[in-house]
């Protein structure tokens, strides 16, 4: 695949796959490889490996891109003819920074971000990175500082929670349980019937009083955030589904990432959301000079030099190498057919896991299809 | 380690995409090869310990049903909706009331947004199976159950779930509980934290900024570390140097790669040895998809369990 037309004209690009299958490490790529060609590009992160981030001269979390200083690239062979802007998304600060701009006054404000239950939860929880991820990228771009914005997706087992962010929060907003707990209790009651007694009764057996009394402080303060939310979360999700804006998803040859990468791009399909291509990593490729079938033939051939012995041993790693280089040959093919790009980029495993401004070239390269042979 | 599959609950996290999920279902066979009735649990609506085992058509099919999927060794997909129900019911007995409550879609929204109440009730369930005397109807106990947790940070907070919850809340019977949980977590005697990593520079970082947040957040350390999918390396040192001398062909080539990248994986165990402070059990990368059984035995070897 040509990277580079899939993300021609695109504004947004968001990557997405499961764990470990060096997603940070592509969009980081991908990102540097566009800031080299004279964008002004931000990549938002979330909790990337430390040295990849440290490399980057992102020293902590935080909730504004910082300018990677251009002298990092200095002698990696990178021509940085743009700007690249990174961040390690903190999705505290993130969410309090949302809280305090939808909030309609600064009492409003302060109830939510003095509540308890908000000040224990909002930052400890899982589910809350992918809202306030989907949240910042909005804001990034309705600001218009960037000309591109790439987003490391969370490393979300389930990459989904990401998708269905905007709507899980709206049909909360616009759900009725929001609704009666915001209704004082008469009206509520005189709406929801009897009902609604029994609910509340049960609750509180189950959660106890206090805890119920906290939940509906909480949702009565979030309450007057109502609209700026419904306004946002509506928003974000045309942002996702703006023909300026593109899926990439990275996998690996292996089984469960595979399944995952296969699973998530028929979920792109049924959103309608934009699919910019398949990149698969940490490819085993048979190095140039060995072709299929060597193994057979590399024991006689090193016998006499290195003894029977050790031939074997080298024979059984060629033999190792093809497998390892048939398996994922088996793994590609089924991506192809079942994510429905034919041409994915394909990027052979690599010596070291990459940490460093010279991994991310090397990464690049391959991305930008400027290394032969890289399938 | 000899005692690590004596303790009724093992958790198993690491990093994504190190081989959490085929680890914990090794464990589970270790055990049931120990005699013990064993259980590997997942979370988050996915149920790939099925698929690695053969047994199961696929994933996302059905959750929260205790499936015996070898002689001894169950599987259960923890879905919190799912334990959420199942928490009503005992909580309320069968007044038919839970059955109302649950169905109710504002019941559900509302246990849906209060933050941290998903993870509670997974890590509630997980620890509903491990008790001696079970809660779920017709439920039996089983002698091991094994996490297959989220990835590290997603991680810490499902384990975390209990004490955040019982610190916000103030009160009540799910406060009650969270402390109950929270008690078996945090107790060694009861609960193992172990940790899958790569022999890779970023998951070895990350499993110590993983024992960093358990100390941090849940007063507890690491009971096992297991450097997972290590490269076979065939050669020995002299072999190695006489390989050196050869690099004419593209097979002696391919080979000295492989010894550079071994040695480079041994320094990264030793990385994690040294800065974890546990010798890591050593798991080898398999080429012919997850033989769970050989897998099982290098387990059993590493922690010291079994008789082969």
């Amino acid at each position: 695949m040509e990277l580079a037309s899939a993300l021609a004209g695109k504004r947004i690009v968001i990557v997405a796959g499961s764990g470990g299958v060096g997603k940070t490490t592509t969009s980081a790529a991908l990102a540097m490889g566009l800031a080299a060609r004279g964008k002004r590009v931000a990549v938002v992160t979330i909790d990337p490996a430390k040295r990849l981030a440290t490399s980057l001269g992102l020293e902590q979390l935080d909730n504004e891109p910082r300018l990677v200083d251009p002298s990092r690239f200095a002698g990696h062979g990178v021509e940085m003819q743009g700007e690249l802007w990174a961040m390690m998304l903190d999705a505290k600060r993130t969410f309090d920074d949302l809280i305090a701009r939808l909030a309609p006054d600064a009492k409003t404000r302060d109830e939510v971000l003095s509540n308890r239950i908000y000040q224990e939860l909002s930052g400890a929880v899982a589910g809350s990175q992918e809202f306030t991820a989907i949240a910042k990228l909005y804001e990034l771009d309705r600001e218009g500082g960037f000309d591109v914005l790439v987003l490391d997706t969370p490393p979300s087992r389930n990459a989904l929670d990401f998708l269905d962010a905007p709507d899980r929060l709206t049909g909360f907003l616009e759900g009725r349980a929001l609704r009666v707990f915001l209704a004082p209790s008469g009206l509520a009651a005189r709406v929801m019937g009897r009902g609604t007694s029994v609910v509340f009764g049960v609750l509180g057996r189950v959660t106890g009083v206090d805890l119920l009394n906290d939940l509906s402080t909480f949702f009565k303060a979030l309450g007057g955030l109502l609209d700026g939310f419904r306004e946002r979360a509506k928003g974000v999700k045309k942002l996702l589904a703006d023909p300026a804006t593109t899926f990439l998803i990275v996998t690996s040859p292996e089984r469960e990432p595979v399944e995952e990468a296969i699973f998530f791009r028929g979920k792109l399909r049924e959103a309608r959301m934009p699919f910019g291509g398949l990149i698969v990593n940490r490819v085993h490729v048979l190095p140039e000079g060995l072709s299929p079938g060597d193994a057979d033939t590399v024991g006689d051939e090193l016998a006499g030099a290195l003894g029977p012995a050790l031939a074997e041993k080298v024979a059984a790693t060629v033999r190792d190498a093809e497998l390892l280089a048939e398996r994922d040959t088996a793994a590609i093919a089924r991506l192809r057919r079942a994510v429905d790009d034919p041409d994915p980029v394909l990027i052979p495993e690599l010596d070291d896991d990459v940490h460093d401004v010279d991994g991310l070239a090397l990464v690049h390269a391959h991305l930008a299809g400027s290394i032969a042979g890289s399938a | 380690m000899a005692d690590l599959l004596d303790t009724p609950l093992v958790v198993v996290t690491g990093k994504g995409g190190v081989g959490k999920t085929t680890v914990a279902a090794a464990l589970g066979l270790v055990a049931t090869r120990l005699g013990k009735r064993a259980i590997v649990a997942e979370v988050a609506r996915r149920s790939d310990v099925a698929g690695i085992l053969g047994t199961a058509s696929g994933r996302h099919d059905r959750v929260f049903v205790e499936h015996e999927i070898a002689p001894g060794l169950f599987h259960i997909s923890i879905d919190p909706e799912d334990a959420l129900a199942e928490y009503l019911q005992d909580q309320l007995g069968s007044s038919g009331l839970a059955t109302v409550l649950s169905s109710s879609r504002m019941f559900g929204l509302l246990a849906a947004a209060t933050p941290g109440l998903r993870e509670l009730l997974t890590i509630g369930k997980v620890w509903e199976l491990a008790q001696p005397e079970r809660r779920t109807p017709g439920g039996q106990p089983y002698d091991l159950v094994v996490v297959d947790a989220p990835a590290t940070g997603h991680g810490v907070a499902v384990l975390a779930a209990p004490r955040t919850f019982a610190d916000a809340a103030a009160g009540g019977p799910i406060t009650r509980q969270a402390q109950r949980i929270d008690a078996t977590i945090s107790d060694p005697e009861q609960t193992a934290l172990v940790a899958v990593a790569r022999a890779e520079e970023m998951p070895v970082t990350e499993t110590v900024h993983l024992q960093e947040a358990l100390r941090d957040r849940l007063g507890r350390e690491l009971d096992a570390v297991i450097a997972n999918r290590l490269e076979p390396d065939l050669f020995a040192p002299a072999e190695a140097k006489k390989l050196e001398a050869r690099d004419d062909h593209a097979a002696v080539q391919l080979a000295r790669h492989t010894i550079a990248r071994a040695r480079r994986q041994r320094a990264q165990v030793g990385r994690l040895h040294h800065q974890t402070g546990i010798d890591p059990v050593r798991l080898h990368a398999r080429r012919d998809g997850p033989d769970l059984e050989a897998l099982a035995d290098e387990l059993a070897q590493g922690l010291g369990v079994g008789s082969d």
